[in-house]
């Protein structure tokens, strides 16, 4: 053991945001600037595996900062969730980060010093939500996670760059400050404190018949979980630079709504109250149809990037869909999507970034007959999707089975329905750039300039990806404490 | 003097300190040494209030007597929970502003003139913590009078830069005089029925007065005439023009502490004086003051984002945080009114900290300037505007900063109170709020055609890092503050 958990807690969360410190004092050099980034990722990940490993062990790490108001702490307390997407938010950043340096390098991009040092601040807010000691604590920083992704977002300084960024800000800012944020207050008052409590806190301090409009305040306040109608920022933000759509708006950003959801539903709600209230019935069919709606527009998507946006609003549905049906099983299997998904859906964009920064092709309609100039990418977009789709050996067929066995257990047969056929519509529109690159005749001939930078990254989650579907176990073993204690 | 005799004049020095330099600093002909009076003065009295917030605190509330005569008949200063709160807040902006104005004011007038504008500057600072301070209804109107002459000078100094301050100073002047007439009315006919002008024997009588007509009317004409001085909704108009076209420093005093200090005045008739008579105050908050709240934060939110000078922008948006501060008040409870007194300390950080960045543009760029003009100077002027960009954020509320403390008091006063169709409206304008916000962080940072670096002068952005520092201080221990408003409001409610 390498250090305390305290200590190692102190450490995940106050990394990022040295290293976000260090980088405008790095600028001048930029090589020690860009591994700043690497170096700021190991050390972050080594201390979220010493809190994980302490949470396994039954421990529950803990640092309280500040009072925030009487008997509410700007406290860190790491839950089973929390340290699943610690895990996953920081081991990701060590891949994300390699890649963004071969990405922004081989792109020539401008203010790379402020692009890395936002990007470790984002990172900070991310692991600052996963070890959350309350909502309060977790609602600051999702507005953090927000703010500090904006000039990510408007990278480029474009006209267009900007409107997406106004979007990206209204809706993410507009639905917490409005919904969110009187959501996670109404519990205060309820309930006198806002902790994550197994079994929840809100049986018995709030009506049944409040049940549902809450969790409502709750789903469209969290904008980040992108369930329709509040999923048009997802597409939109699509306009940075890959890196931040591989890692934020794949993993970070995206994982830190679904994550929000289940911690709500997990330690505020209770999986037994929600079950008993039926508060969750709405939000199964909604999210049951923002799955299919998605998947549909996915297909009719001919840029790359729009069309993996469009399949990630599908794939988050999952996890919400897992918080609501409510049972044991489902919400395991939520907590598991949310690993299986990251792995995945990364590996899609670091190739979709790698393909632009190679070839610069953005249309999946050009990427004909390319597969055999970049067999690595392809090949790992080939596995990559796999997961998603949830095939065998690859991570992603783990959560489906336990969202599947979890509807099965609720009873609810259509949405096991459901799940079939947007398996059959990611197979669909997942595989088809794919066999363009392998199968067809070129259509457009292009220079490959290769950067060993951008191929590794992918290379590596894909294998992460087959990986998990062998070494699960401590995924599970944490996704089933989530729900027992 | 022994500390306990100091401790017992306490309450009269935070205001005469400041008053009597003033005369000192007019004949003053050397401007960095009239400058050092202000700071000696204003310091004093942040030092004063400091140590009435510590005694306070410490469960402590007293009362000095002017002249040693006793009240009904003797003028008589009251410490307690709320007046050395809002005090304290006063003060400690006063002094910051006041540091801020070396380099600041002299750039914007002319150097013969700055004896006389410190004069000024001290009889402002002087005459409105003599407004929180005092407890005697005649004796406020005196202080309300002292401040408004006084701020009228200092607006009017603008017009070296820009000849429309002298309209603006004169609006003010007729307007504030207007509103200082009406309460002053007001009080002739809280004395013709009652015989008393102290504000705690006030409170003791108006109940027992059978005429509940002529205190009814009384306290219309006191209550339209602070609502004059506070700037709230309709009769806001003399304030946009004010903070807009007064030189820098001065925007960013008044803009921190004048209207501050008015609030104040009115959570102390309303809480305390007519206490007694719940039923017209209930009437007055219900019916009067929240809807004037709402109207205020939604009309000043709206013109805010549709505003192109710069310094006119954020005073729309004062319009609309006193309407917070008022629509707290106006829930009533203890939890409002502390949400109230939480905003009231919270705003005067954020908006001092935004009118000194503003400053520091206009006087480093040398001159006004609009959003147009500010293109750019994220890149020139970085330690300035990341400065701006924390006390904007405060005020659009973002988490860790003290405006996020503001937002969760004042939402969960009103949820407790069950006010839910406010609560909407209330982060309706908070999501608006971001938008005249963005539109300026959106330009500090666009690509411009002059990129070249501005020399910052520590001068200006020390003062400036005080505050934008508050603003995250307080915003991730907020305990002291919440704590003191929470004991203000307190002693209004009784604890209920």
């Amino acid at each position: 053991m390498l250090m305390q958990p305290q200590t190692a807690l102190l450490v995940g969360i106050f990394a990022p945001l040295v290293t976000a410190l260090l980088v405008p004092f790095l600028a001048v050099r930029s090589n020690w600037r860009d591994i700043a980034g690497p170096v700021g990722a190991l050390v972050t990940f080594v201390a979220a595996l010493e809190v994980t490993a302490d949470v396994l062990a039954g421990g529950v790490p803990t640092w309280v900062a500040a009072e925030l108001a009487p008997g509410l702490d700007l406290a860190f307390r790491v839950t089973p969730l929390g340290a699943i997407f610690g895990l996953v938010a920081s081991g990701l950043w060590i891949v994300a980060a390699v890649y963004s340096v071969g990405y922004m390098r081989g792109n020539h991009e401008k203010h790379q010093t402020r692009f890395a040092a936002f990007y470790a601040v984002a990172v900070h807010a991310a692991m600052a939500i996963a070890w959350s000691g309350n909502l309060l604590v977790l609602f600051i920083f999702y507005e953090i996670l927000t703010f500090s992704t904006f000039p990510l977002v408007t990278h480029k300084d474009s006209r267009a760059a900007r409107d997406a960024g106004r979007l990206y800000m209204s809706i993410l800012v507009g639905s917490s400050v409005i919904l969110l944020l009187p959501a996670v207050i109404y519990v205060w008052l309820m309930t006198g404190r806002l902790d994550f409590v197994p079994g929840g806190i809100l049986k018995d301090a709030i009506p049944a018949a409040a049940a549902p409009w809450l969790l409502a305040a709750f789903v469209f306040g969290v904008g980040k979980a992108a369930v329709m109608p509040l999923h048009r920022w997802l597409p939109a933000a699509m306009v940075a630079p890959t890196p931040v759509s591989a890692l934020l708006h794949a993993v970070a950003v995206v994982k830190a709504g679904v994550f929000t959801m289940l911690m709500v539903v997990v330690y505020i709600f209770g999986i037994d109250f929600l079950a008993e209230t039926r508060a969750a019935t709405w939000l199964v069919w909604l999210t049951c149809f923002t799955i299919l709606a998605s998947s549909c527009v996915a297909i009719t998507k001919d840029d790359l990037k729009a069309r993996l946006a469009y399949s990630t609003i599908s794939q988050l549905s999952y996890v919400v869909l897992g918080a609501a049906i409510a049972t044991q099983v489902a919400a395991t299997g939520a907590a598991l999507h949310i690993v299986m998904h990251a792995a995945g859906k990364i590996t899609l964009f670091f190739v979709a970034g790698a393909i632009y920064v190679q070839a610069h092709i953005t249309r999946i309609s050009e990427l004909d007959g390319q597969g055999r100039e970049m067999p690595w990418l392809f090949g790992a977009f080939f596995l990559g999707a796999l997961s998603i789709i949830g095939i065998p050996p690859l991570g992603g067929s783990w959560s489906k089975f336990y969202l599947m066995a979890g509807a099965a257990d609720a009873g609810l047969v259509m949405v096991l329905a459901v799940l079939s056929l947007s398996s059959l519509l990611n197979i669909y529109y997942l595989l088809d750039p794919v066999a363009r690159g392998f199968f067809k005749p070129k259509v457009k001939e292009v220079k490959v300039n290769r950067h060993v930078l951008t191929v590794l990254p992918p290379v590596l989650t894909a294998a992460l990806s087959v990986a998990l579907f062998f070494f699960a176990g401590t995924f599970l073993e944490l996704a089933e404490a989530m729900v027992t204690r | 003097m022994s500390l306990a005799q100091i401790i017992a004049n306490l309450p009269a020095l935070v205001v005469a300190i400041p008053l009597l330099l003033s005369p000192v600093a007019a004949m003053t002909p050397v401007a960095g040494l009239a400058w050092l009076l202000a700071v000696l003065g204003s310091g004093a009295a942040f030092l004063c209030a400091l140590l009435l917030q510590g005694a306070v605190t410490s469960g402590e509330s007293f009362s000095y007597f002017l002249g040693n005569w006793p009240p009904p008949w003797g003028i008589e200063f009251v410490v307690d929970a709320p007046s050395a709160f809002t005090v304290l807040v006063m003060s400690g902006l006063a002094f910051v502003a006041t540091l801020f104005a070396r380099t600041a004011l002299l750039a914007e007038i002319a150097e013969a003139d700055a004896g006389k504008a410190y004069a000024a500057w001290l009889l402002a600072c002087g005459g409105l913590s003599g407004l929180v301070m005092t407890g005697d209804a005649f004796n406020l109107f005196v202080f309300l009078e002292i401040s408004a002459l006084s701020s009228v000078i200092l607006i009017a100094l603008g017009a070296g830069r820009d000849r429309r301050a002298l309209i603006a100073g004169y609006n003010y002047l007729v307007i504030g005089a207007v509103g200082a007439t009406f309460y002053v009315i007001g009080v002739g006919f809280i004395y013709a029925v009652t015989g008393s002008l102290n504000m705690a024997d006030l409170a003791v009588r108006i109940p027992e007065v059978p005429q509940t007509t002529v205190v009814m009317v009384g306290f219309g004409f006191m209550m339209a005439g602070i609502l004059v001085k506070a700037a709230i909704f309709p009769v806001h108009v003399w304030l946009p023009a004010a903070y807009a076209f007064a030189p820098s420093a001065v925007s960013s005093l008044l803009a921190a502490i004048a209207t501050k200090a008015a609030l104040y005045v009115m959570a102390r008739i309303v809480f305390d004086i007519f206490a007694g008579m719940p039923e017209m105050i209930g009437f007055a908050l219900e019916f009067v003051l929240v809807p004037l709240a709402l109207g205020g934060i939604f009309i000043g939110t709206i013109l805010a984002i549709y505003e192109n000078d710069i310094k006119k922008l954020l005073a729309f948006s004062s319009v609309a945080q006193i309407g917070y501060i008022a629509l707290a008040f106006g829930v009533s409870t203890t939890a409002g009114i502390a949400a109230g007194f939480i905003h009231i300390g919270n705003h005067a950080l954020i908006k001092g900290g935004l009118f000194l960045a503003v400053g520091a543009y206009a006087v480093l760029l040398g001159r006004r300037i609009n959003l147009t003009q500010m293109a750019g100077l994220g890149r020139r002027m970085p330690i300035t505007t990341t400065a701006f960009l924390i006390c904007g954020l405060s005020l659009i509320g973002l988490p860790l900063t003290a405006g996020f403390i503001s937002k969760l008091y004042l939402v969960r006063a009103l949820l407790e109170a069950e006010m839910m169709i406010v609560v909407g409206l209330v982060l309706a304008s908070s999501a608006l709020s971001v938008a005249y916000l963005w539109k300026i962080v959106e330009v500090l940072w666009k690509p411009a055609a002059v990129i070249a670096p501005v020399r910052e002068a520590p001068a200006l952005y020390l003062p400036l890092w005080i505050l934008a520092l508050g603003n995250l201080w307080f915003g991730v221990a907020p305990a002291p503050l919440v704590d003191a408003a929470m004991r203000a409001a307190m002693q209004f409610t009784g604890g209920m």
